[in-house]
């Protein structure tokens, strides 16, 4: 199996050395320079999420994977995720389309809903319409994705009639993914539409998501389709040792969990589930080169994946660790996760 | 011995899958229903809900003792109140207004006091709703393992509090009963038991300390 490795991120606003946090303007510019660094630590994809908050301060990611593919040659740059309900899907296919003809054919988009939902008032929708937003909007999108003038009509936006939409695809569709939570029925919808499924890991045991990667094989042979791939993407920190990993990560974490705790009904995190998340049977990727290479390989098999997406990161965390994380993912742990499991 | 209750579970979103995953594994007969075809959900079933039986919402509730309602809140009013009459039913929603939208009905409310009013043939118990659905079958425990965890039962009505508190126990969790719907807004999101996962002891008093804050 052929196995790709990226990073993705959601435009963290950064501190600096003191815990000063930086201007949304420089945390942007230094995301710039992390894609480009990505490429250089031999990572293969470059992902960023669609946030919309002082602390996520990220709604344009595509502008900034502009900025990266000029001025990189190899790596795949894609959103982690678009929300897609609270979007135009004509809009989204040409500015990814466009990205895709900047960087020769690197682009790729995970359509979804991640926990993100500032979106939503902030562009005129509503919650409550969210499924048959996403469900209309990624029948359409499908449809771009395939080239050539598109016939639709639905309730979510204007009707179009032989439409040509451009810029034209160069070679084909781009990879393109449905970013699901544990929602089975949504992992029915990517196999429908015949999206690859990226599985949004961000608590409790990656284990039992095993059901569902077969549940996605199954129903694509359910509906004619060849396999697509699965992935995982999870969040975590990568540094010198596991110790200095939990030092630099916890705080941040905890703060951000705290702070979003309230209006989302999340538990504060303790020390407890701190450990146990970053602990073997964890959604946490937190620790030395050789603990987070460990705990990537064993999800991956027991998933049956082929990618891993670790969102790096957290509110607060310096450009500088930031740095580090890439290079030690990059240099060390898809090297060694390689290894074990080849 | 007395045969156990046929439970029906609508939803087959994040939440009612495991739910009924947990009542299978407890030896309850499970139904799993959705607002559409069951063939839509056969194949879920099959891989992710191994023992349960997918079928039409109504025939579903017809068939069942108890439902649990496992669906988004705002879909609740789809359903017709008379197919519950003389139903046991679990209501393992939440209002959850920053995830889901503002549900004007259940402002300020109870949800579960709204959910009840809604259905006057019905005995509905609150429980099920503040434990994440991700953590909610790691979390099972048989009764008298040390690490056992608490959930809590809300109701009105004591016998069928009493029968959810034995559901609640049997699917791994210590059931901490509460005298009405109204106190069982302590479960809700914001509530001092809300997706924290507490021994009973420390459930009990983070109840009584919120009850105290309340006064």
């Amino acid at each position: 199996m052929t196995y790709i490795f990226g990073l993705d991120t959601f435009g963290d606003r950064n501190g600096d050395a003191d815990g000063k946090p930086a201007s949304h303007a420089q945390t942007i510019r230094n995301v710039v320079e992390e894609g480009v660094f990505a490429e250089q630590a031999g990572v293969d994809f470059f992902g960023i999420g669609e946030h919309h908050t002082e602390y996520f301060p990220m709604p344009a990611g595509d502008v900034v994977l502009a900025a990266i593919a000029a001025r990189t040659g190899r790596i795949r740059l894609g959103s982690a995720v678009t929300v897609l309900s609270s979007d135009d899907p004509v809009r989204v296919f040409q500015r990814y389309s466009t990205l895709n003809a900047i960087s020769g054919g690197r682009a790729e988009v995970i359509l979804g809903r991640g926990s993100s939902i500032e979106s939503f008032p902030l562009f005129g929708y509503d919650l409550a319409d969210y499924e048959e937003l996403f469900e209309e909007k990624a029948t359409l999108f499908a449809e771009l994705l395939k080239g050539g003038p598109v016939t639709w009509e639905g309730k979510t936006r204007a009707p179009l009639l032989n439409q040509d939409v451009v810029p034209h695809l160069e070679s084909g569709p781009f990879p393109a993914w449905i970013g699901v939570g544990g929602n089975p029925q949504s992992v029915i919808r990517a196999a429908r539409l015949g999206f690859s499924l990226m599985l949004a890991i961000i608590g409790g045991p990656p284990a039992r998501f095993a059901a569902y990667s077969q549940l996605f094989q199954r129903a694509l042979e359910k509906c004619g389709r060849p396999p697509l791939p699965v992935g995982v993407h999870s969040p975590g920190h990568v540094a010198a040792t596991d110790e200095q990993a939990k030092a630099e990560f916890w705080p941040r974490w905890r703060e951000i969990i705290a702070l979003i705790a309230p209006e989302r009904g999340f538990a504060i995190p303790t020390d407890e589930s701190f450990d146990t998340e970053t602990g073997p049977h964890g959604a946490l990727y937190v620790g030395s080169p050789e603990t987070v290479a460990q705990k990537i390989a064993t999800n991956l098999r027991a998933l049956g994946a082929a990618r891993f997406d670790l969102k790096y990161g957290m509110p607060g965390l310096t450009h500088d660790q930031l740095m580090t994380n890439i290079e030690l993912y990059g240099r060390q742990v898809i090297p060694r996760v390689r290894e074990l499991l080849s | 011995m007395r045969e156990l209750s046929r439970l029906a579970v609508l939803g087959a979103g994040h939440v009612g899958p495991v739910i009924a995953r947990l009542a299978i594994k407890a030896g309850y007969p499970v139904a799993i229903a959705t607002s559409g075809d069951p063939e839509d959900i056969a194949l879920i079933t099959e891989l992710i809900i191994p023992g349960a039986q997918p079928r039409w919402a109504s025939d579903a509730m017809a068939d069942a003792d108890i439902v649990v309602l496992a669906i988004p809140l705002h879909r609740f009013g789809d359903i017709d109140p008379a197919l519950l009459d003389g139903k046991l039913v679990v209501d393992a929603m939440n209002y959850w207004p920053a995830s889901d939208g503002v549900l004007e009905p259940f402002e300020g409310r109870g949800s579960s006091e709204v959910v009840a009013r809604r259905l006057p043939g019905s005995a509905v118990v609150k429980a099920l709703n503040h434990i994440g659905y991700h953590e909610l079958e790691d979390r099972a425990r048989p009764a008298g393992a040390p690490d056992r965890r608490a959930a809590g039962v809300a109701g009105d009505d004591p016998a069928a509090v009493a029968m959810i508190a034995d559901l609640v126990d049997r699917t791994g969790y210590d059931p901490v009963r509460l005298e009405s719907l109204r106190a069982g807004r302590v479960l809700q999101p914001g509530g001092p038991v809300f997706g924290v996962v507490l021994t009973q002891p420390e459930f009990e008093r983070a109840v009584r300390q919120d009850a105290r804050s309340l006064r």
